[in-house]
């Protein structure tokens, strides 16, 4: 065990990164294999079977954004930042699409969205990409701030100017400026550690997922009362607890890919856990306030959102407090 | 060749832009000759409707456009007749020919067309009364099949007098064939066709 762990640790940065795609696609292979083989299983009863048909079909869906995500870490890493950042980018700009579509604007908004697609998602990147922190990091809440309410007044239409502007301000915060927090991590300098960022990512993204799936079975199966049953049906402290401990927990097992020690990874990964698990929280609220149960409902939603948002939104909500907290304990 | 390139250059844009994504409720989509008619918000309507087509019926299937806004410019008029190949009708009541004509010729010809039958974009969410052009063709070729269908959220994208297109998803929904009944009164039949269109809205 010891042994094997030394030998991981004597590698290169760029083997190190090798090894760990080359360890998760095999689990991948191997989770797309069995699921294959359970879907060709025959059954009793047909009570029995329309329960494992569902069952593999929330399943497949998990494995295929797990494929999905994997595949885009990839070809971020194999290709170089400036590929990374485009893809985080595209995310973003379909994740936003879906957040406006289900908050609908007015005509007179049309001048501040087309600011807020090719403008400010292009610059905000651009500014992570170009490392400069100090700027990214207040340039929507500072300036786009002012500057969409602004092209939205000139448009001359108050009717309902606040809910308006406040919408498009939060999308902003949440789909550009909290997913392009992932990309930055790519950009934090940790003595010691460099040209493995890349793991920091991957750190983040799985430590958050993991979290979410574990919180998700813990409600399913623990069947708590809801805190808020009118915002929602499952969520609860104790599986939020589970789900932030058992995240936390995995963090400190990655240890060795990050540059800490396995209680600073635990902490790290509490940070992200619980701000993740809460902004998910926060996101159905909104999704109650328009009335769906998901962004992307199937056969439900007039709009054809594919519900890329509720795969990411805890990431758009840990991402900066991962982001900002470990900047500025470290002072990196 | 140019015209090809624009026309996946389009496809593509709208899809980036809108998802175009196609929900066929009252009918598959089939190579038989029809009618699709729906209400009409923005310039991109076309362009959404014919992204929502498979690829094998959009080479069939011909939108009608307004003669003196879409001839108006070289480049309006390319993009009208070499990429999207539409059938123009003329406004205006000068001439002595019947304005459906074009439309005669298309259908003869065995093309399906996509008709906007408001005439004009509408600015609230309500479509406006129907021209009676979808009657008349109803009654003139009886064996072709009047799709009802509703754009969805496409305004937003681009509403009349802007340029620049925003990203927002938007659907058109197929709804379940109609026909003109027998003896059936102008009038009655295209509230009965608005009614079609606008019921998609909730399904």
């Amino acid at each position: 065990m010891f042994q094997m762990y030394y030998y991981l640790k004597n590698l290169s940065p760029t083997q190190q990164v090798g090894m760990l795609f080359v360890t998760i696609f095999g689990l991948l292979l191997l989770a797309s294999v069995g699921a294959f083989l359970l879907s060709v299983r025959e059954h009793a009863d047909e009570a029995r079977a329309d329960f494992w048909r569902k069952e593999l079909k929330s399943l497949d869906a998990m494995l295929r954004t797990s494929w999905l995500m994997v595949l885009v870490f990839w070809i971020g890493w194999a290709a170089g930042d400036w590929v990374a950042l485009t893809l985080f980018a595209i995310v973003s700009f379909f994740a936003l699409r879906e957040f406006l579509t289900l908050s609908p604007t007015r005509l007179g908004d049309h001048r501040s969205l087309v600011l807020a697609f090719f403008v400010v998602l292009p610059v905000q990147y651009a500014l992570v990409g170009g490392g400069h922190f100090d700027m990214f990091t207040v340039f929507i809440p500072v300036y786009v701030f002012l500057a969409l309410p602004l092209a939205s007044a000139l448009a001359n239409d108050p009717l309902r100017f606040l809910e308006r502007s406040a919408k498009l301000q939060w999308g902003i915060m949440v789909c550009i400026y909290g997913m392009s927090h992932v990309p930055a991590i790519l950009m934090l300098k940790f003595p010691g550690y460099e040209g493995r960022s890349a793991f920091m990512v991957f750190f983040l993204v799985a430590v958050v997922q993991v979290c979410m799936v574990t919180q998700h079975i813990a409600a399913q199966r623990m069947r708590r009362k809801p805190i808020a049953p009118a915002i929602s049906q499952s969520f609860n402290w104790d599986s939020w607890g589970l789900g932030v401990l058992v995240g936390s927990l995995f963090g400190a097992l990655l240890a060795g890919i990050t540059p800490w020690v396995p209680g600073t990874a635990f902490a790290a990964a509490f940070i992200a856990c619980s701000a993740g698990g809460l902004g998910h929280f926060v996101m159905k609220a909104l999704k109650r306030d328009r009335g769906i149960p998901n962004w992307g409902a199937e056969g439900q939603s007039v709009t054809g959102a594919g519900g890329l948002l509720d795969r990411v939104d805890a990431l758009c909500f840990a991402a900066p407090v991962f982001f900002h907290s470990a900047r500025w304990y470290f002072g990196v | 060749m140019l015209a090809k390139m624009m026309s996946y250059f389009l496809l593509g844009l709208i899809r980036v832009l809108t998802g175009s994504q196609a929900r066929w409720h009252g009918c598959p989509p089939k190579a038989e000759q029809r009618i699709y008619f729906a209400n009409h918000q923005s310039h991109a309507d076309l362009v959404m409707i014919w992204a929502a087509l498979p690829k094998e019926l959009r080479s069939v299937t011909r939108a009608i456009a307004a003669k003196d806004y879409w001839t108006k410019t070289p480049f309006k008029k390319w993009l009208t007749s070499a990429v999207f190949n539409v059938i123009y009708v003329s406004r205006d009541r000068t001439s002595d020919e019947d304005p459906l004509e074009p439309l005669f010729d298309a259908l003869q010809n065995g093309d399906s067309i996509i008709l906007f039958p408001e005439g004009t974009r509408g600015f609230t969410g309500e479509p406006q009364p129907f021209k009676a052009g979808l009657y008349n063709l109803a009654l003139k070729y009886p064996n072709v099949v009047l799709v009802p269908a509703w754009i969805n959220n496409v305004q937003h994208v681009l509403p009349k007098g802007e340029v620049v297109p925003v990203p927002v998803l938007c659907s058109v929904t197929f709804g379940a064939p109609m026909q003109l009944g027998a003896g059936e009164d102008r009038r009655a039949f295209l509230e009965r066709a608005r009614a079609a269109v606008v019921a998609l809205r909730d399904v």
